[in-house]
């Protein structure tokens, strides 16, 4: 039998139609994950035509974009940026009751970012289909699903057939060797990855992530590193299915209990790709070289080690990029002056993030010169951070400890910055104007983005020292 | 949705490449709940200084992009976030194609999807088009052409499902919902 990889197994068991007179497959969605900003028009267009939610079983809701990061006001109401975000909100709550769809909301205390929301329950499996209406939805494939981002039209489109047409996309190997270095984390790994690649190096292809590296990784670290699949263009990522992945599903509320689960684990591990299994394009990543990295420009694959220098200008992107960053050509990163810190967002919003983060920043003080926001993931991450007192370690550091939600990544909810001040993010996109008109975003992993609040500045977090101060 | 057959009209260039989906829509103006509306805040960002007024050193701006409704960008046009609202948002400010070398997935899937063409030509072709904006230009979907002022034609290749799709106005929507027995099929079995 011919080897085969993860993402032809999984194309091959969802296909509804596969017509070979040059019309497109229809494939069928497992899980379809909603949330308040790309879904209000998808809804309008099935009550303009009268179609019912074909699965609501298989449809999961939640609010986290344009939710407010601060606690309720003293009136017991919550302080949403403005009346479009709370209509926003109120719509999907609506649409949900209407079409009679589970909505993780308000009362919930599962809400939380989708993609950090849905694997915590379990309702990320391997094997499955997944989209919803956000790009960072490759984050799922880091359980062995294919997983992807659509639009509000295909959206529709799911919820009331519960499936798309698609065109079989191509595969891309990216084969990660050798163990990462003492303090550098997923998020480094995965910046040097978008580096390497580029912002269009997967454009067409999922990418499966594979190597002795990733299987080294734990589950919050693949899903930080699927997470960023699309910022290199590729329309999905994943990672096959090992002891790592069922451990960590074993025993979420809403995977599979018991004698079912057992068999479910032995179904999920067959998925993984031969090893023989062939890729339309291979991509060899050495970790053993790799240090804390973040980004300099305005696209995630403007990339730079910690301790590297800016490249110098050899063409009008970079030059814009530049600019618009207000850095020169040749200089190092380390040591620029930060205006504000965020940790969040589906990168890196979950438990082991803000301990990492918390790690940074215990018995030390974020700088004066520094705002730093602390936004747990969900509801979830919140409370298990609480039983830890990690919270009580950012606000003793100084910096703010938020409710759950997108907040800086997208600031869509009023959480951004002013223009022209510099944001070292744990997010997963350095736009311009991704967290404020004008304003300068550089991403990093939890532990630099805290070093860098205690500076003041970019530093190479392995470098501070007691007093905060790079050594 | 209705049918898109050709497009004449004078074509724009903005010559950069990797214009994410956040330039051409930014996030604030996602909180709305209809697809109306967007067209003023397209590259929004780039086109209105804060006090509200034109950024006059923007392209779009110009007296040349007046009426203008073929946008030439550089390679991997639309990168970034899957917001629908950014085909929408260009449609409203009056674009009905977009050429590029290159066109990222999930934007181009999207702006097919509402009869904005989003056309993929060789890098040759497209450095010739950047170089010559305000030309007026002939697309035909259904000989896959563009034709220059010139005469010259420079070929597209669009799905051939979507081609049909878009020369027909078939609705995806309404293709799926006639295939329901399919459907019911997969899930008896799965």
């Amino acid at each position: 039998m011919t080897a085969r990889c993860l993402f032809d197994r999984i194309w091959d068991s969802h296909l509804v139609e596969s017509p070979d007179d040059g019309r497109p497959s229809i494939i069928y969605i497992d899980l379809h994950l909603i949330h308040e900003v790309t879904t209000p028009q998808a809804f309008s267009v099935l009550r303009e035509r009268g179609l019912p939610v074909r699965r609501p079983d298989r449809t999961l809701g939640t609010l986290d974009h344009s939710t407010p990061t601060l606690p309720r006001n003293a009136d017991g109401s919550r302080p949403y940026l403005d009346a479009a975000t709370l209509a926003q909100v109120t719509q999907l709550e609506r649409n949900c009751v209407e079409f009679g769809i589970a909505l993780r909301g308000w009362d919930s205390p599962d809400r939380g970012i989708v993609h950090v929301m849905a694997p915590e329950l379990g309702r990320t499996q391997p094997g499955m289909t997944i989209v919803c209406g956000d790009s960072h939805t490759s984050t799922h494939g880091a359980f062995g699903a294919l997983a992807f981002g659509i639009g509000t039209t295909e959206v529709g489109h799911v919820l009331a057939t519960q499936c798309l047409l698609q065109r079989k996309p191509k595969t891309l190997a990216v084969t990660i060797e050798g163990a990462l270095a003492p303090g550098v984390s997923a998020k480094d790994l995965t910046l040097h990855v978008v580096g390497t690649l580029g912002v269009d190096g997967g454009s067409g292809h999922v990418i499966e992530f594979r190597g002795s590296t990733v299987r080294a990784l734990s589950m919050e670290q693949r899903m930080t590193l699927c997470n960023m699949s699309i910022e290199m263009g590729a329309r999905a990522g994943m990672v096959s299915p090992d002891a790592i992945t069922v451990e960590w599903l074993r025993g979420r509320s809403e995977a599979p209990q018991g004698e079912v689960f057992d068999a479910a684990c032995a179904r999920w591990l067959a998925l993984a790709s031969d090893p023989d299994a062939v890729f339309d394009r291979e991509v060899r990543i050495d970790a053993t070289r790799i240090v804390p990295t973040v980004t300099w420009g305005t696209d995630p694959g403007k990339t730079v080690a910690i301790d590297g220098h800016l490249p110098s200008v050899r063409d009008a992107a970079t030059r814009k990029a530049l600019d618009y960053m207000r850095l020169r050509e040749g200089q190092q990163i380390a040591g620029e002056p930060v205006d504000v810190v965020f940790v969040g967002s589906c990168t890196n919003s979950r438990l082991s993030d803000l301990r990492d983060a918390a790690e940074i920043l215990r018995g030390r003080k974020v700088s004066p010169r520094v705002r730093m926001l602390v936004v747990p993931g969900s509801e979830r991450v919140k409370r298990e951070a609480e039983a830890e007192g990690l919270h009580e370690v950012f606000i003793a550091a100084g910096a703010q400890w938020r409710e759950p939600g997108c907040s800086m990544c997208i600031g869509m909810n009023g959480d951004i910055a002013r223009p022209g001040e510099l944001v070292v993010s744990t997010s997963n996109r350095n736009f311009e104007g991704r967290q404020g008109k004008g304003v300068r975003t550089v991403l990093a992993s939890p532990a630099t983005a805290a070093a860098s609040a205690v500076a003041g500045a970019i530093v190479d977090h392995r470098t501070l020292t007691a007093t905060g101060q790079a050594a | 949705m209705n049918p898109v057959r050709t497009v004449r009209s004078r074509s724009v260039a903005l010559a950069i490449d990797n214009i994410d989906t956040d330039q051409i829509i930014p996030a604030r103006f996602l909180t709305t709940t209809t697809r109306a509306g967007l067209g003023r805040h397209a590259f929004n960002d780039w086109r209105w200084r804060a006090d509200g007024t034109p950024e006059p050193g923007f392209v779009l701006n110009q007296p040349q992009a007046e009426g203008a409704a073929i946008l030439i960008a550089g390679r991997n046009f639309g990168c970034g976030s899957s917001r629908e609202h950014a085909p929408w948002a260009l449609m409203d400010a009056g674009f009905q194609a977009v050429i590029s070398s290159a066109i990222a997935d999930i934007f181009r899937n999207n702006a097919l999807k509402n009869g904005l063409l989003a056309l993929v030509i060789d890098e040759v072709a497209h450095a010739e088009l950047i170089a010559h904006p305000g030309e007026r230009l002939h697309i035909d979907v259904a000989s896959e052409t563009i034709t220059r002022e010139n005469g010259r034609q420079v070929r597209f290749t669009l799905d051939p499902f979507v081609r049909q799709c878009l020369l027909d106005g078939v609705d995806e929507l309404g293709y799926l919902t006639q295939r329901v027995a399919l459907i019911d099929r997969y899930e008896a079995r799965a």
